[in-house]
């Protein structure tokens, strides 16, 4: 089993070369992350250990004070040295403090920086992963990825980074004071460094593997939840609502049984941390303690060596966070890193071919295709459309006509042969040309969020609004549209819940028809629609489609009437292809379907 | 496109004026806590104790100090480190039966909320999810609980503990001396105040990054549902621009989340700093006075050593505190959404429904309707005889998707009835009247299970019963509504009917989708049966298949069966047309052909003068007289009833 790319995603018991693998490469993508904005950090760096060093300074001025400071003033009643302590710790601190806002500030930027970056990396990758992808994905998953995973991260950038820099620098500092100020007592801080990697060791391995978990649970929890919602009224109309809870409860239940054991493991990691400071803080005290008895020491160095053993465990609770929200950080951009590893199985041409005016010859060249390669859906297929013709395409159910459509706008590329446009393989040209040339209107009229006049936008984000308004009025959707409350500036809800089916659908057209393409496709983009709005839409299709290449699937075979050419599909392959008035006037499966149709025509 | 961040359409009004104090909005956690409670107050009993213990450590350094240190007695230097050690190992215990007493409750209260929230958002109606965005709720249940638990086992019992270290810890340094404490005291004050500021501050804006999250992922959400569209018309890189201005925006926010917390951090480090400055310098004095031993002083420092953690650390404690407060306000607003389509105190049960559904002068306004208006329907009153199939007919957008909405309570209706055998169906369960009224809707939505378990999802009583007679009539059921949809594709699939379907299954086309979801309506056996536009996706072959199948079902189901074209129509017994909100006739098909010319503007592919000729072909000679005379009155009296009633598209058709 491999666990390339999205592969093997839900799986928890990884071998060693398979977790190293993944490791890897969300390194790889952590380093790309970090390598833009390495001199802001440099700076940030900066910042921090200069204020650390100033905190750091406190223990070692108070010593100062007591040790000089005192007797000084006992001995002499010299305020000087004194005074000049307290001074000097008044500065540090402001300094300090200013420094460590500035800090604050500084690594929010970075953070955000990063963070930013990588969100809109995952965008932008997912939108450009091919159906295929989506399709067995799950939307659910993506979704995950960019929400939950992402939380994840910001997390670790958010207060951890802010942690682990501080933390280790200030153990660091308090370390390096602390040899300087008596090495015997360094030797202590050494040797408990060993217990410390021992336990920080212990606490890596066995939670990677458990916080993995958690990402696969709350993924999976997050699946359930968006198709809920995605489906409330059939929920609601077939009273699922008791079942989805049981799952709901069961995902539920996965997620926090994963996170407490995550939680249990972290709750021996922090005490055990606070254990090792705490005993070397008493190992340091008998050490210092018997040489202050014996005069090798003074007491101010005893008590300065005391606070900054004491301190340099301070940050070790914020550390064994830090380190908690790394691993947690990690599982989540192990499988963002997967995502982001999983190539396009349509990618981009790497040597583009430009086709600026493209004419709109369609041809498929022996194209065989597949979604998976037990069931083949177009076994063998030869077809040649001239530009400027408009084909309806018509079959049974099933028959493969979306995935034919599929292939001229590339949702999918054939298993064998190839799709041309104007002689160029689709494979090969700009996705900007190919694009541009070519619109589908799916069978699904999905809308977005948002303005009537946005969603038409979309076929062209450049159209000015006398433009979207006209392309409302070719296909019949303005008056509905002016009619609505803010007529174009209605927000149309999420999916288009606010406008009804037909409604929506003739949106998609006024969309296609701003496109203006050279090459339209439509799928059952009609289905919806009442027969007064078809009529219009056709109208407006005769005109649109004068000089375009056109495929045009449609089950009324009213469409027929403005086609140059039929197409009969069934199972994968044409079995008829004429002008309709000769298949009309045969014998085949046309004229049967026809005929059909008429009967039922009042 | 969603594109407006601010406001977001999915975010309802934030709560009224005079806002909740923190402590009473967070309090509303309490009833999903309460089992926890103990468990959470035991925690900070541990933690109270680990931080007792942490400042007991400077007492005995100060003994240590002031003994045998400055005696030069080393024997006494062992029970003390002994002592220091105990107290060690004991700090690390408390600590760790904090976290074992409250974490492990802290993950259940969070189950329990999110489970509360699923069972609330199943709840509401559809209205409500109309007016979410979907990435409003995913935040909700996914980011703001994590927020919530991760505050309640850990911020909440910090900010508790960290605060009462700090008054026994100023206790302590009292004890040691009267004025240096009294000067670290004073010194303190200004934090209380830049506290207060920093809530009104802070709390603004944690919110509004919350929601901008939220938003984050209604745009991430859309992008990947509408992959399709975005795809046909190469608009991928379009939407990451809209998506990066909202990632834009939040990044903004939480910058100016980042200023703040800047804010209070810089008092809280720089005042304890100020403080042990100035400690130090009145230390000493006080001690070249003789007012203070040297082992004091070193005490006192100690700890205030111990101090300055949770001073500092209640800079975070707090934005975090005040993070959470947000996403509890988050959290409630969908909790106390009151829903308006609820079960009635004392239900009505129908027992063998015959299937007569009633539209009573049924008035229906969608929320966001201006009331001045009249509504989308404006007085349907319909009758469905029982067995009866009554097809609906009217242009696109006149209501009829919304008209079989109502039937199932959807939505509710603003004015009149619809009655169900007589009984108002808000008089019902809203469980018992989905299980008698069953719908398609049109758009087939299947969920990531099994054909089977789709096609049989109105039929919990058949699912869920373990016995072999409920499953071998649960096949039958399921044999047939395939058989009636003509799903037959189905036995094709690479595991039969078990194969999983949906998102998380295997993608099918259309018109399969469709049948599908025709089958699960039939296979749930109810008295009425809801279909929207069911045969919009079939090819004309399939389409007669499945209407002579169906019509077998409809001979003893009532039917109310949304219709664009004829054919569907024809399988009515009746046909009902929908027109500028009310139903403006009734008929059977060829009545309302001959006298209704707004229905022959529906429903007609015909031009006009085809159609004539269609009919007069279709009809038999002789009758052709009769009619014909009769067809006359019915068209004059038509014309009338239209030209009262009819929409502006028909004038345009005309
Ligand atoms: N994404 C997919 N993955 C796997 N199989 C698919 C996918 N989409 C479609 N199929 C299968 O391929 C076959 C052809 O589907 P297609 O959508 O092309 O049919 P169609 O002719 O458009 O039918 P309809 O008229 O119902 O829309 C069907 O059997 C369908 O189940
Ligand atoms: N959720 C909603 N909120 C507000 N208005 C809505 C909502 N849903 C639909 N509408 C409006 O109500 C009207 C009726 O919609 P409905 O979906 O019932 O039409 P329909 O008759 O089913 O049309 P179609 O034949 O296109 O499906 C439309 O004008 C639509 O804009
Ligand atoms: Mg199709
Ligand atoms: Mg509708």
């Amino acid at each position: 089993m491999s666990v390339t790319g999205v592969e093997g995603e839900e799986r928890s018991n990884y071998t060693r070369a398979e977790s190293r693998q993944i490791r890897a490469r969300s390194l790889r993508l952590l380093g790309s992350l970090v390598r833009p904005v390495r001199g802001r950090i440099v700076v940030t760096m900066i910042v921090i250990v200069v204020s650390i060093a100033l905190q750091v300074a406190g223990p070692a001025l108070i010593a100062l004070g007591i040790n000089q400071g005192l007797p000084a003033l006992l001995d002499s009643n010299d305020w000087m040295p004194v005074s000049l302590t307290v001074a000097a710790y008044l500065f540090t601190a402001i300094a300090g403090a200013s420094l460590i806002a500035l800090y604050q500030v500084m690594s929010a930027r970075l953070s955000q920086a990063i963070l930013l970056d990588l969100r809109k990396r995952v965008f932008l990758h997912t939108q450009r992963l091919s159906l295929e992808f989506h399709e067995s994905y799950t939307s659910g998953r993506i979704i995950a990825r960019q929400t939950s995973d992402l939380d994840s991260i910001r997390e670790l950038l958010d207060s951890g980074l802010n942690q682990l820099v501080s933390g280790l620098i200030y153990m660091g500092f308090t370390a390096a004071a602390l040899v300087l100020l008596d090495p015997t007592s360094g030797l202590v801080l050494a040797a408990s460094l060993i217990p410390l990697l021992l336990l920080t060791r212990w606490f890596q391995v066995r939670s990677q593997k458990l916080f993995r978990q958690t990402r696969v649970a709350s993924a999976r929890l997050i699946v359930h939840f968006v198709e809920t919602m995605t489906g409330i009224r059939a929920v609601k109309a077939f009273r699922k609502e008791p079942r989805n809870a049981t799952q709901f409860a069961g995902h539920v239940e996965d997620y926090r049984h994963a996170n407490a054991r995550v939680i249990q493991l972290f709750g021996i990691f922090d005490p055990g941390l606070v254990l090792i400071g705490n005993v070397t803080v008493a190992a340091a005290l008998v050490v210092g303690a018997f040489r202050v008895v014996e005069g090798e020491l003074l007491i101010g160095t005893l008590l300065a060596v005391v606070l900054y053993t004491r301190r340099f465990f301070d940050p070790a609770e914020e550390m064994a966070m830090f380190y908690n929200s790394y691993q947690s950080a990690a599982a989540a951009l192990e499988k963002i890193s997967g995502v982001l590893e999983e190539k396009p199985s349509v990618p981009d041409p790497t040597t583009p071919i430009d086709l600026w005016k493209a004419k709109g010859a369609v041809h498929f060249d022996r194209v065989r295709f597949a979604y998976n390669p037990e069931t083949v859906v177009l076994p063998e297929l030869e077809l040649s459309i001239p530009a400027g013709q408009t084909i309806a395409l018509v079959g049974t159910t099933g028959a493969g006509k979306s995935t034919l459509a599929k292939l001229i706008a590339r949702f999918y590329d054939p298993t064998e042969g190839a799709v041309t446009l104007d002689g160029v393989d689709l494979r090969k040209m700009h996705p900007k040309d190919l694009r541009r040339a070519i619109v589908m209107v799916t069978q699904e009229a999905y809308l977005f969020s948002g303005t009537v006049a946005d969603n038409i936008a979309l076929g062209n984000p450049e159209a000015s609004r006398e433009q979207i308004e006209a392309a409302a009025k070719a296909v019949g959707a303005h008056d509905f549209i002016v009619s609505l409350p803010q007529g174009y500036e209605t927000d149309v809800n999420k999916r288009g819940g606010r406008v009804s089916a037909g409604q929506r659908q003739l949106i998609s057209f006024a969309r296609a028809f701003l496109a203006d393409p050279t090459v339209l496709i439509l799928d059952e983009a009609t289905a919806s629609l009442d027969i007064p709005s078809e009529r219009l839409v056709q109208r407006g299709l005769q005109t649109l489609l004068a000089d375009r290449t056109a495929v045009i699937i449609a089950h009324r075979l009213s469409t027929v009437a403005i086609a140059d050419r039929v197409l009969v599909m069934e199972h994968g392959r044409i079995i008829e292809d004429g002008t309709p008035a000769e298949l009309i006037a045969g014998t085949g499966k046309f004229a049967q379907l026809h005929a059909a149709w008429r009967e039922s025509l009042v | 496109m969603s594109t407006t961040a601010s406001p977001p359409a999915g975010h309802p009004a934030p709560p009224a004026p005079p806002r909740m104090s923190t402590a009473r909005a967070l309090a509303r956690i309490l009833p999903y806590a309460k089992p926890a409670m103990p468990w959470i107050y035991a925690g900070m009993v541990a933690a109270l104790l680990a931080g007792v213990i942490a400042l007991a450590i400077p007492l005995v350094l100060q003994s240590l100090v002031d003994g045998p240190l400055a005696t030069g007695d080393p024997s006494q230097i062992w029970p003390a480190a002994i002592a220091v050690l105990v107290l060690g190992i004991l700090e690390a215990v408390f600590i760790a039966l904090r976290r074992f007493f409250v974490l492990t409750p802290g993950t259940h209260i969070e189950a329990r909320m999110r489970n509360g929230l699923y069972a609330q958002l199943q709840d509401l109606p559809v209205a409500f999810h109309d007016r979410w965005q979907s990435g409003q709720l995913l935040s909700r249940a996914v980011s703001d609980l994590n927020l919530i638990r991760r505050w309640l086992s850990f911020g909440f019992v910090l900010l508790i503990v960290n605060g009462i270290t700090i008054v026994i810890g100023f206790v302590v340094l009292f004890s040691w001396s009267l004025w240096l404490g009294l000067l670290f005291f004073v010194m303190s004050v200004p934090l209380w105040i830049y506290g207060y500021l920093f809530e009104q501050k802070y709390s603004v804006i944690a919110r509004r990054a919350q929601d901008q999250q939220g938003d984050l992922a209604t745009a991430v959400e859309e992008s990947v549902h509408g992959i399709r569209v975005l795809k046909a018309f190469g608009r991928g890189k379009h939407s990451l621009l809209k998506f990066a201005e909202q990632a834009e925006l939040l990044r903004a926010t939480e910058i100016d989340k980042a200023k703040a917390i800047a804010g209070i951090w810089f008092w809280l480090v720089l005042i304890p700093d100020v403080a042990f400055a100035l400690c130090l310098l009145g230390g000493v004095a006080l001690a070249a006075n003789g007012e203070l031993s040297v082992g004091e002083l070193f005490a006192f420092f100690a700890t205030a050593t111990v101090l300055r953690f949770p001073i500092e650390s209640i800079g975070f404690l707090l934005a975090m505190t005040y993070d959470t407060r947000a996403a509890t306000d988050r959290f409630f607003e969908v909790m106390d959404e009151v829903n308006t389509i609820t079960d009635p105190a004392a239900p009505v049960s129908i027992e063998a429904p015959t299937g007569r559904l009633t539209f009573e002068n049924v008035v229906f306004r969608y929320q966001d309707a201006p009331a001045d208006q009249p509504g989308i329907l404006d007085g349907v009153t319909l009758e469905l005889e029982p067995g009866e199939t009554m097809a609906l007919v009217g242009v696109t957008g006149s209501g009829k998707t919304t008209m079989t909405a109502l039937a199932t309570r959807l939505y509710d209706v603003t004015e009149g009835r619809v009655l169900l055998d007589g009984v108002d169906i808000r008089d019902l369960t809203r469980e018992e009247l989905r299980r008698h009224i069953a719908m398609a809707f049109e758009d087939a939505t299947l969920f990531s299970a099994s054909v089977r378990d789709n096609v049989l999802l109105g039929r919990p009583d058949l699912t869920e019963d373990p016995s072999a007679e409920a499953a071998a009539e649960a096949e039958r059921v399921l044999a047939e509504a395939l058989d009636i949809a003509q799903a037959d594709f189905v036995h094709s699939l690479p595991d039969g009917v078990d194969t999983t379907v949906g998102e998380e299954g295997l993608s099918l086309s259309g018109g399969q989708r469709q049948r599908l979801a025709l089958a699960r309506a039939v296979a749930a056996n109810p008295a009425v049966l809801v279909l929207d536009d069911p045969l919009s996706a079939l090819d004309v072959d399939t389409e007669a298949l499945v209407e002579a199948a169906l019509r077998r079902v409809l001979a003893t189901t009532t039917g109310l069966i949304v219709a664009h074209r004829p054919s569907t129509v024809q399988m009515a017994d009746r046909v009902a047309l929908l027109q500028q909100g009310r139903i403006t006739d009734v008929g059977t098909h060829s009545e309302l052909l001959k006298r209704n010319e707004h229905y022959r503007y529906v429903i007609s592919s015909l031009e006009d003068e085809e159609l004539a000729a269609a009919e007069r072909a279709d009809r038999d000679l002789k009758l052709a007289e009769q009619e014909g005379r009769r067809r006359d009155a019915i068209d004059r009296e038509a014309r009338v009833i239209d030209s009262a009633s009819d929409g502006p598209r028909g004038e345009v058709a005309r």
